[in-house]
């Protein structure tokens, strides 16, 4: 039943968006990776989701903000069980706190789950992509071995754009990038820039 | 549907159809360099796209007024779709967009289904031309206001409005040719589309001086000419489709073509300015459905107007 509606959504947001995938040195594949993408519309996981083929897409969960999809029963259905999501604090200011979230998305991973993650860590304006938040590399450093892919989405800002309701049917396009991975000793900054600018360089491609 | 004539233009297309299938056939069969080979695969892409929309336009033909109009209320939601995407709008346009997509095409469409033409000639120009900046003004704004609202306004006028000129064919009353007005649409259809591939044949096999080199490398003055000229021969060929003389036919015939050509041109100009080959993806070896329908769009309105002028009372 859930993997109906999760099929049925998926369906839905590509129709909104008309959402093509382009994969760019970086065939699909079911292997444990983190996709990390560019965040300006609600429609982004979902579109993200709903463009990877369909024996990947079981294994890929989303990581989401959990004071928005815990808001209601319904939020919490479609998050918990339609789409696996794990549902992340984000306005924890301790280290404890912050430390407890990553726990969550390490616990997520598990052994062969894959995650979608936005590292700016909120929503845009889609006219450029912020600087990344530390989320993404302390799980590069947890989990030294996981494919870190980056995902340009392009025109969900135009179909959805933050704070309106209704979306309007434009064609948008979701690019894969070459995974990359954290050096040896890469000091935190330098690898959140360089992911970031793996992400910006696919924002250019035709 | 009961009109033999109908029924012969029909079959005249469908021999078109699988003569070029055949030759198609053969091509692949006896061209052996790569390059040619993929000519002929395009070539045949072609082919069996225009069997493709050939059969979706003829069941939409064939089965009646309402179909006929959601067929173009779909292709004017596409056209549409491929025209903004590739426009650039801010934020500020959402609200207009969504007006343009969810109230004033199908308003549109609806209007042409119950044949209301003194609405259905004045919504977009009038009504929507100034509704259209006071929502973006209201949406608070100001950065490059007249430009994107040109922009919109043009979406609206080319994917909406003109488009729905083809449909909108079937409800102009003319004496002696009720029932028939089918007809006259796959007339126009037929005419327009021909013109488009018979350029782009003569423009292969015989072009040499660019018409717009700035715009179109592939638009030749021989093309043009050939295309246009074999077009227009074989729209007059047809009259007895149509409510026209031989000699109206070949007049209507010879303003379809050339605005079939104007309209290619000017999306052409477009794409030009914003580094693209195609609108779209949609159609298999044509691009997107714009690309194939951009000399309908300016084709189909002038059309409209010729006839209502001169065949209604």
């Amino acid at each position: 039943m859930t993997t109906w509606i999760a099929s049925f959504l998926a369906w839905v947001a590509r129709l909104i968006s008309g959402a093509t995938a382009a994969w760019i040195d970086c065939p699909p594949s079911a292997r444990q990776r983190i996709y990390f993408g560019n965040h300006s519309s609600h429609l982004d996981f979902v579109v993200m989701w709903s463009v990877l083929p369909e024996r990947v897409r079981p294994r890929v969960r989303p990581v989401a903000a959990a004071e928005y999809w815990n808001r209601s029963a319904l939020r919490r259905y479609v998050a918990g069980k339609v789409f696996r999501a794990v549902l992340v604090e984000r306005a924890s200011a301790d280290l404890a706190g912050r430390q407890q979230q990553m726990q969550k998305m390490l616990d997520g991973l598990g052994q062969d789950e894959s995650l979608i993650f936005f590292p700016e860590g909120t929503r845009g304006s889609g006219d450029e992509v912020q600087p990344f938040k530390s989320g993404l590399y302390h799980l590069a450093l947890s989990r030294p071995n996981l494919e870190l892919v980056p995902v340009y989405l392009e025109n969900l800002n135009r179909v959805l754009p933050k704070g309106e309701f209704l979306p309007v049917p434009l064609l948008s396009r979701v690019f894969f990038g070459p995974p990359i991975h954290l050096n040896d000793g890469e000091p935190k900054a330098d690898f959140l820039e360089r992911a970031r600018q793996a992400l910006l360089r696919l924002s250019g491609h035709e | 549907m009961n009109d033999p004539e109908l029924y012969g233009l029909y079959l005249g297309i469908i021999s078109v159809l699988v003569l070029a299938t055949v030759i198609g056939l053969i091509l692949e069969w006896r061209v052996s360099s790569p390059k040619g080979k993929e000519t002929v695969a395009n070539l045949n892409a072609r082919t069996r796209a225009w069997w493709m929309m050939s059969g979706v336009f003829a069941v939409a033909n064939l089965c009646g007024t309402y179909t006929t109009v959601c067929l173009f209320a779909l292709l004017s939601f596409l056209a549409l779709r491929e025209f903004v995407t590739l426009t650039p709008t801010r934020r500020g346009d959402h609200r207009s967009l969504l007006f343009i997509f969810f109230i004033l095409m199908p308003l549109q469409y609806l209007l042409v289904a119950t044949r209301w033409y003194g609405f259905f000639s004045v919504l977009v120009p009038v009504y929507a031309f100034l509704f259209i900046p006071t929502v973006n003004a209201l949406g608070g704004d100001a950065r490059h206001f007249l430009e994107r609202t040109a922009k919109l306004q043009w979406s609206a006028m080319i994917c909406v409005y003109c488009l729905s000129h083809a449909p909108a064919l079937l409800m102009l009353d003319i004496p002696g040719y009720k029932g028939e007005n089918p007809k006259l649409l796959l007339f126009m259809v037929l005419v327009t589309q021909l013109s488009d591939v018979l350029q782009y044949v003569w423009g292969k096999t015989t072009g040499k001086t660019p018409v717009a080199p700035a715009i179109s490398p592939n638009k030749t003055r021989e093309g043009l000419l050939g295309g246009v000229a074999s077009a227009t021969l074989v729209g007059t060929l047809l009259w007895w489709a149509t409510p026209f003389t031989p000699l109206a036919a070949w007049a209507m015939a010879l303003l379809l073509s050339l605005a079939g050509f104007a309209g290619g041109l000017t999306m052409s100009a477009i794409k030009r300015d914003r580094g693209v080959k195609d609108y779209g993806t949609l159609i298999e070896g044509h691009g997107g459905v714009l690309d194939r329908i951009d000399s309908i769009c300016f084709a189909a309105p002038l059309f409209f107007h010729v006839v209502r002028y001169f065949y209604t009372v």
